[in-house]
């Protein structure tokens, strides 16, 4: 016991992305400082990765060149990853949209902050909407996932990794300007090498790493087909990938659910406010619950949809003016009230905060179970 | 046991860092802790506080809206916190930076002269290890010898040769907080 104290670390959300991505045996990174993530960019330089695993670490001069040196790297079958917050996001769309096109891997740590436009450097949940449904565009998804501790951004880090390779597909770690931010125990994970150019040759034989001699024919990368029908089948291809996604990889928690007759939907920073609120309501002997999706895309859907009618009534907390809780709509298809609280432009709801607003809601519930639109 | 804190007062003072120990301590006492700043465009002479939860159970929320212990080292501090601690609760505030002291009869009240004891001492960067002597003393919520094993690991080893002096001014708070009766 007193040994795996010392292995715990205090360290903050953004710390312990940039200590995980050296253990995971990330072959790079590169970004554009911004709060509130900063400290990702100033961990790796102060841990200097490049000269034990060998980890590159380069601040590009924006966000747009950040993104397209990700997609080059994807290009080469090498894990890399940028991280950059809600504005600096915003900037890598583009990018973002080419590498979905061409299906290759790649992480990106969004630690999200009030907006739109610059918006405030405090937390929020604003760009929920930005990671699920892409600002880039065409028939693109990526895969988010949604931590809500500094234990879980850690363990993303080695989560993203598995899956970005697995599908091809671009993956979002979905954070806040909170647990960026704050402080908590971790245990990270051993180092895991960084894969050798034999080992990408082999598991990548899609990657633009030079045919050399590789007994091979030349890769090639681009987003850009002349030919419509060939771009359909493109599509096609990747629309029936994401449907594999959506059947394999959905993640989900619940907290207090199972005799739950209300419940609270919320992710990240808000999942955990969600779960002091229903401590609160438990105490004053409301049977309430919480659903933590912790992959917004792939969404629960199925999950939700074949529960919904278990419950009179569903709150969905998130920092922002109501994104999350157009897919709980979507997923929930009108069996039971869903209602919106949260704060926004860089407020943080509290938990007696959300507490009222699950009252409000359950009196709610009662007089309008459909038709959720009319204000 | 769960111990929600509040440690409010201006940028500089060592409030974060303060904060940042408490936690490291509470590791070393097997607990669950929790530390979240309010950044933001901070800076010496500005406002800085941080929230610091210590539990046996998971944390869930690292926001609050009410604490189990304040401790105030501005005024400006203290008219915030005074209001949200809970019934029952705890208030630790500087003499010499609050002006107009706590009022509320339902929380314990503690006054430390840590300001002027780090004057008199002629060393001011021990003044957050003197009011964290004095929580210690007035919530033993973690023991001296965690918070130096903590110490250990919040601090790096360049600075190792600095711990038996901050040592010295956790104990010493501890001697000079005293409880006040309103």
């Amino acid at each position: 016991m007193d040994e795996k104290k010392n292995d715990y670390v205090l360290l903050k959300g953004n710390e312990a992305i940039a200590k995980a991505a050296i253990r995971y045996g990330y072959d790079g990174f590169f970004g554009y400082p911004i709060t509130p993530q900063s400290e990702v960019l100033e961990t790796l330089a102060v841990d200097k990765p490049w000269e034990t695993t060998g980890m590159v670490v380069l601040q590009a001069e924006s966000e747009l060149a950040s993104i397209n040196m990700l997609y080059g790297a994807g290009c080469t079958g090498k894990l890399a990853f940028t991280s950059s917050s809600s504005p600096g996001i915003a900037l890598m769309q583009e990018g973002i949209s080419y590498m979905a096109a061409c299906e290759l891997p790649g992480v990106i740590v969004s630690v999200g902050r009030g907006g739109p436009g610059l918006g405030t450097i405090q937390p929020g949940q604003a760009d929920y909407n930005q990671a699920v449904y892409g600002g880039g565009n065409g028939d693109y998804n990526l895969i988010v996932l949604a931590p809500n501790s500094v234990q879980e951004m850690c363990d993303c880090m080695g989560k993203a990794k598995e899956l970005t390779f697995k599908w091809r597909v671009p993956v979002v770690v979905l954070s806040d300007g909170v647990i960026g931010q704050m402080m908590e125990k971790v245990l990270l994970p051993e180092y895991t090498p960084r894969r050798t150019d034999e080992e990408i040759h082999q598991q990548c034989p899609w990657a633009t790493n030079g045919i050399g001699l590789k007994n091979r024919h030349y890769n090639v990368h681009s987003s850009l087909e002349f030919d419509p029908l060939v771009m359909e089948e493109r599509n096609h291809k990747m629309t029936e990938k994401y449907a594999r996604i959506e059947a394999e990889e959905v993640d989900y928690e619940y907290y207090m659910a199972d005799d739950a007759e209300w419940l609270i939907v919320a992710y990240g920073i808000s999942s955990r406010v969600g779960m002091k609120a229903v401590d609160i309501l438990r105490k004053k002997g409301i049977n309430a619950g919480m659903f933590r999706p912790k992959t917004l895309w792939p969404f629960p859907n199925r999950v939700l949809f074949d529960t919904a009618s278990k419950y009179k009534g569903i709150l969905c907390v998130e920092q922002s003016e109501g994104q999350l809780v157009k897919d709980v709509r979507i997923a929930v298809e009108g069996q039971t009230y869903v209602s919106h609280y949260g704060r926004s432009g860089g407020m943080i709801a509290s938990p007696v905060e959300v507490y009222h607003a699950f009252k409000k809601m359950m009196e709610e519930s009662v007089n309008s179970k459909k038709g959720y639109w009319i204000k | 046991m769960t111990e929600e804190i509040i440690i409010s007062g201006f940028g500089g003072q060592g409030v974060l860092s303060m904060g940042k120990i408490l936690a490291y301590a509470g590791i070393m006492e097997d607990k669950q802790v929790s530390w979240m700043p309010a950044y933001g465009p901070e800076q010496r002479g500005g406002t800085a506080n941080v929230t610091v939860i210590i539990s046996d159970d998971p944390i869930s929320s690292p926001i609050l809206s009410r604490y189990d212990t304040a401790i105030v080292l501005n005024q400006p501090s203290l008219e915030k916190f005074e209001p949200v601690v809970k019934a029952g609760g705890t208030i630790i505030y500087d003499g010499h930076s609050i002006i107009q002291p706590p009022t509320r009869k339902d929380v314990k009240v503690y006054r430390i002269d840590a300001m002027e004891e780090a004057a008199r001492t002629g060393n001011s960067k021990v003044f957050n290890m003197l009011v964290l002597g004095g929580l210690l003393k007035a919530r033993p919520i973690a023991s001296i010898d965690d918070v130096v094993k903590g110490l250990r690991k919040a601090l790096p080893e360049r600075h190792h040769k600095l711990i038996p002096m901050n040592e010295d001014a956790i104990r010493r708070g501890m001697e000079i907080i005293e409880e006040v009766t309103i």
